[in-house]
């Protein structure tokens, strides 16, 4: 094993566990849109490629039996990484994924009347939005929005009430992939339960970024992508609970989900297979396992630790630097590392690009979050987002490209 | 023989930073960016056209007022990176006196070269949000 083990200390060392930053020296700044790769979860691909590659669920033969059960595993891995058991996780291609899949199932499933309302955090993502857009137009229900409060964060008492026996669906975001908020979803989702509305939760800014509970959570859904937690791309959970499975109707059809298929109809496989219709990304699922394992051998408290400091002491540099406008809360604790951020007189795509020149990445533009930015009365926004592996030295490198930004432009 | 990639010893750090001219941000870029000619709605005018580059987030809406074929007044607005405010400067202005014949001859060649900078793939959209919004204009005169 590369990697460090349950240091409380994380160092520049643990940038040595990713082959990418040897070869590329960025100051990475973007894993709120894609975390870079360790080692380890390239090994455990790679020997799914190189020694035991073969279809899962089907082969009779030693090879598939051993993909299978290394793909099962991976699926008991990431039950474990969320506190839920093994039936309850579903493997799709990504977040935006299973946020589809689970739109169209709840169509299947739930008995939706004109003038039901689904609510949403005005946090949410696009993934999220959309979808439940184009269910609310087909069945003639109405979208509601939790507003933001003061300071970056939701307001929670309007949520309250907001929901009402009207309400079918709510989601809510664990993060805000713009704010970094960590949001509390238990203090909504307890409301949500009382008026019979399902809940679901957006993990994909908070998975291997913060720990993760659907106990805690007290949520009937909740997904997210692998490849913003080290993980590769192309892979995506859904999490939903055993007894809200058993019921769902599938959304997508094809092989690989069914039990028996006649010329006429067919049945459908026990759960949650019958939710993963085709050949699943079998690579993918074994590297996300790997991922969730090399988060756990950190340990939360280490992962925490380092990016509670390297945001705290980013956010102190930026609100040095005049003219810098920061959109986050001031508690560490309570954000995911994301830090996003204006500079008067420097447009976001023009910092990132001169920020770009000095090897410094951060994302620029409305992050697919544009009625959050409307509500903040921005069209676009610089984001730094900081994961474990960054450092104080990457604020820095930050810092330094934004006074170069500044100067470049007379900002 | 052994194919693809050499050692990582022996492989050259991929350059990170976009394919980028170091002067996009020349002096008249820069002057455009920060007074920008013929900004602001103008009180009349024949035609109004918004445009938006929903990945960055620019926003522009061009104004122009004809007298008969000829554009005799080219107005715009909105909040955009240095590369779009600054082509929608220098267009308006290059535009103006012109007729709509002339207009619909222009390409997008000649909007980098007016701009006099290299353009990436990732400041396209921002160089040609200006003149993206006149052909929308011009498709229905």
């Amino acid at each position: 094993m590369r990697y460090l083990k349950k240091s409380m200390n994380i160092s520049e060392k643990i940038k040595n566990d990713f082959p990418f930053f040897e070869k590329t020296g960025v100051a990475y700044l973007d894993s709120a849109a894609t975390s870079q790769t360790p080692q380890v979860v390239l090994d455990a691909m790679e020997a799914y490629y190189t020694i035991f590659r073969a279809n899962v669920h089907r082969g009779l033969y030693g090879l598939s039996a051993e993909a299978t059960e290394r793909f099962e595993g991976a699926r008991e891995t990431i039950a474990q990484f969320i506190g839920a058991s093994k039936e309850e996780i579903i493997f799709t291609g990504s977040a935006t994924m299973s946020s589809n899949l689970l739109t169209y199932a709840l169509e299947n499933t739930l008995e939706l009347r004109e003038g039901d309302e689904i609510l949403l955090s005005a946090m949410e993502h696009h993934s999220s939005i959309v979808p439940l857009q184009e269910l609310a137009q087909r069945k003639k229900l109405k979208l509601v929005y939790i507003p933001l409060a003061e300071g970056f964060a939701l307001d929670y008492k309007e949520a309250k009430r907001l929901i009402t026996p009207r309400t079918k669906i709510v989601a809510v975001m664990r993060a805000s992939n713009v704010l970094g908020t960590i949001n509390d979803v238990r203090a909504i989702s307890q409301t949500a339960r009382k008026n019979g509305a399902i809940m679901i939760v957006d993990a994909t800014s908070a998975a291997g970024h913060a720990p993760l509970s659907v106990k805690d959570l007290d949520c009937d859904y909740l997904y997210f992508s692998g490849h913003k937690m080290c993980g590769p791309t192309g892979i995506g959970v859904l999490y939903g609970r055993r007894d809200f499975l058993e019921k769902l109707y599938p959304g997508f059809f094809g092989g690989g989900m069914i039990d028996r298929v006649t010329r006429e109809k067919s049945s459908w496989r026990e759960v949650p297979g019958r939710f993963e219709a085709g050949t699943p990304p079998i690579a993918e699922a074994i590297g996300l396992a790997a991922a969730a394992e090399y988060i756990n051998e950190i340990g939360f408290p280490a992962i925490r630790e380092q990016i509670e400091d390297v945001f705290s002491y980013a956010r102190e540099t930026l609100s040095r630097i005049p003219n810098v406008s920061i959109y986050a809360r001031t508690d560490a604790r309570e954000n995911a590392g994301i830090l996003s951020f204006t500079i008067k007189g420097v447009h976001p795509h023009d910092a990132a690009e001169i920020l770009s020149r000095e090897n410094v990445a951060i994302r620029a533009g409305h992050h697919c979050a544009e009625p959050l930015l409307s509500e903040l009365g921005e069209t676009a926004l610089c984001r730094a987002s900081f994961y474990f592996y960054n450092t104080r030295g990457d604020a820095d490198r930050l810092a330094a490209g934004i006074k170069k930004a500044k100067a470049t432009l007379r900002a | 023989m052994r194919i693809g990639l050499p050692p990582a010893s022996k492989r050259q750090k991929p350059r990170f930073a976009h394919n980028m001219d170091e002067e996009l941000y020349k002096e008249n870029i820069l002057d455009h960016y920060r007074h920008p000619r013929n900004f602001g709605k103008p009180e009349t005018y024949d035609v109004r056209e918004k445009s938006s580059n929903p990945l960055c987030g620019d926003e522009l809406t061009l104004y122009l007022a004809f007298d008969g074929e000829t554009v005799s007044g080219a107005r715009f607005e909105g909040d955009g990176c240095a590369i779009s405010i600054a082509a929608g400067s220098m267009l308006t202005e290059k535009i103006k006196g012109k007729d709509i014949g002339e207009l619909k001859l222009m390409t997008p060649g000649d909007i980098y070269t007016m701009l006099g900078i290299k353009i990436s793939h990732t400041r396209e959209k921002c160089a040609l949000l200006a003149y993206a919004t006149l052909i929308n204009i011009l498709a229905v005169r």
